[in-house]
């Protein structure tokens, strides 16, 4: 007798993959409560998740207000003529680590004392003794410290000031905060994964049997597999609406209600857009990449047959 | 068609089902495998459609060495065999004509096709009417006349069945048989486990009897042979 030989071909063909996409959709039906359950699962973890990012953003938004708000008065000593004021100012702009430097005469720091205490301090203007002064923002709120240093080390720098002590205290508790966040956000969505993986895997064992049976009736791993894997991307996709929804509501009163109170404030809200679609973007594609990674694993160990 | 030689299975747990097995199986023979409970005539059939395969030994069905098919290239050796079981095996989740275009599908065949051969297969089985039920909703004689149209669907040579009849009252049981019997008057190989007594001496055909995995008898239009 000859020896045929099978070889099995991987393309697949158009038509089957619109078949599986109905029979993907169909399943969710025929599922019923199962389908229910898994979205139900989706829809409280993602939810839980986008509240939490929502949260640590912000969190995450006003440490960096904090930080960026941090500058370096450099006062100018009185002795300094304007050939050495320009040279300071050229010296300042050339250092590594330097973003903004804004040159305040002594005029315009009184004038601004003015506006913030009060006409009483109008009388000095007859003999103004305040200085001039450079205000300096370092590039990252770190170097602050070295840059003032820096500063100071110039000819016809009187004194810098910029919060020493405190600002380092401030950096240090940020810093902390953020890494908390992050740990909490990574736990988080790790415990969504394994919840709503271990839904996906539940309806599928309880459909094992049917998996047994097309692989019997002579379907390959992938026929098998991939209206699976649509339909734990369905589940993905119903189950970030809901949380989608909720979420862009809440941000969107929140932001009207505080937006205003907080108008000229130095801590800021992240605005509505486009901060709110990332996220939602990002609930989304959670849900989906779930689904799939669920469905995917589960099916796994019940194709060998 | 099929073609047995020296073939050996022994189980992971010691257990050896087949002892040295040969056999040769025509294309268009009707042959019965008899015998007791736990004599390998499980493993036989399980070998047929690589549900298992021989530790050692030359098995060929249609032509190609189970021996030495790859896993991957399973699907296709079950595309071009019938498989029968004895609980039916239906997909719960779909409906009688779904069920029964599975096997097509897998194919990859056109829709028009697939519908056209679905609904001929039906008819055949007499349950054209219930296209649309699912197997729940049907009885057992049904559900199997179902699994019939499904092995037959794509139209392969030989059809292998492990007691289609085991799960059903006696009167559906001949309903399957006569079945079984169109379907071999049309040229298809037909390889059929059974316990039933009634049915192998009635309609005769080659019988195999399969104890302590060797074949203990194999004759053309033999009798049952064992008691009860």
């Amino acid at each position: 007798m000859p020896v045929t030989k099978l070889e099995v071909t991987t393309a697949m063909k158009a038509r089957t993959l619109s078949r599986h996409f109905r029979e993907s959709l169909k399943s969710l039906g025929r599922n019923g409560w199962m389908t229910f359950a898994s979205v139900s699962a989706v829809t409280v973890t993602l939810l839980l998740v986008g509240v939490f990012v929502l949260i640590m953003m912000n969190l995450n938004k006003v440490a960096d207000d904090l930080e960026n708000d941090v500058e370096i008065k450099s006062f100018v000593s009185l002795e300094a003529d304007e050939a050495t004021v320009t040279e300071i100012e050229t010296a300042i702009k050339s250092m590594s680590g330097v973003e903004t430097v804004n040159f305040s005469t002594k005029e315009d720091e009184l004038s601004d004392l003015v506006l913030d205490f009060g006409d009483e301090f109008s009388l000095f203007e007859q003999s103004n003794p305040l200085l001039d002064v450079f205000y300096v923002k370092a590039t990252e709120p770190q170097q602050t410290k070295t840059v003032a240093k820096e500063i100071l080390a110039l000819e016809g720098i009187q004194e810098v000031k910029y919060g020493e002590g405190k600002i380092e205290k401030l950096f240090s508790f940020l810093n902390t905060g953020r890494n908390v966040g992050l740990v909490l956000i990574l736990a988080l969505l790790f415990t969504a994964m394994f919840l709503i993986s271990n839904t996906i895997r539940i309806t599928i064992v309880a459909r094992r049997h049917e998996i047994e049976i097309m692989k019997l009736v002579g379907a390959t791993n992938w026929f098998v597999r991939i209206p699976f894997i649509l339909e734990g991307m369905w589940l993905g996709l119903l189950g970030s609406i809901l949380p989608i929804g909720l979420i862009i509501a809440l941000y969107y009163n929140v932001t009207e209600f505080l937006q205003p109170k907080l108008s000229g404030e130095l801590i800021q809200l992240l605005d509505f857009a486009p901060f709110i679609y990332q996220v939602s973007a990002l609930i989304l594609l959670m849900g989906v990449f779930i689904g799939v990674w669920g469905s995917f694993m589960s099916i796994r160990k019940f194709l060998r047959v | 068609m099929i073609q047995m030689k020296n073939v050996y299975k022994k189980y992971p747990n010691g257990i050896v089902a087949l002892n040295g097995m040969n056999v040769e199986i025509k294309q268009g023979e009707f042959v019965y495998i008899v015998g007791p409970s736990g004599a390998g005539k499980s493993t036989f059939i399980k070998m047929m459609y690589r549900e298992e395969s021989p530790t050692s030994g030359q098995m060929l069905v249609n032509g190609v060495d189970l021996a030495k098919i790859k896993r991957k290239n399973i699907p296709l050796l079950r595309r071009q065999i019938g498989v029968v079981f004895q609980d039916f095996k239906l997909l719960p989740r779909l409906n009688v004509y779904e069920n029964v275009a599975f096997a097509l599908e897998v194919i990859e065949e056109k829709p028009e096709a697939i519908r056209k051969r679905v609904l001929e297969v039906l008819d055949l089985v007499g349950l054209k009417h219930k296209a649309r039920m699912f197997p729940r909703e049907l009885s057992g004689g049904e559900q199997q006349r179902i699994s019939v149209a499904r092995s037959i669907v794509n139209t392969p040579k030989v059809v292998i069945a492990d007691e289609p009849t085991g799960n059903l009252d006696p009167e559906t049981s001949w309903d399957i048989m006569n079945l079984f019997e169109r379907i071999n008057a049309s040229g298809t190989t037909i390889l059929m486990a059974t316990h039933n007594r009634e049915i192998v001496n009635t309609m005769r055909h080659r019988v195999i009897a399969i104890e302590g995995g060797l074949i203990a008898r194999d004759e053309a239009g033999g009798d049952y042979g064992y008691e009860g």
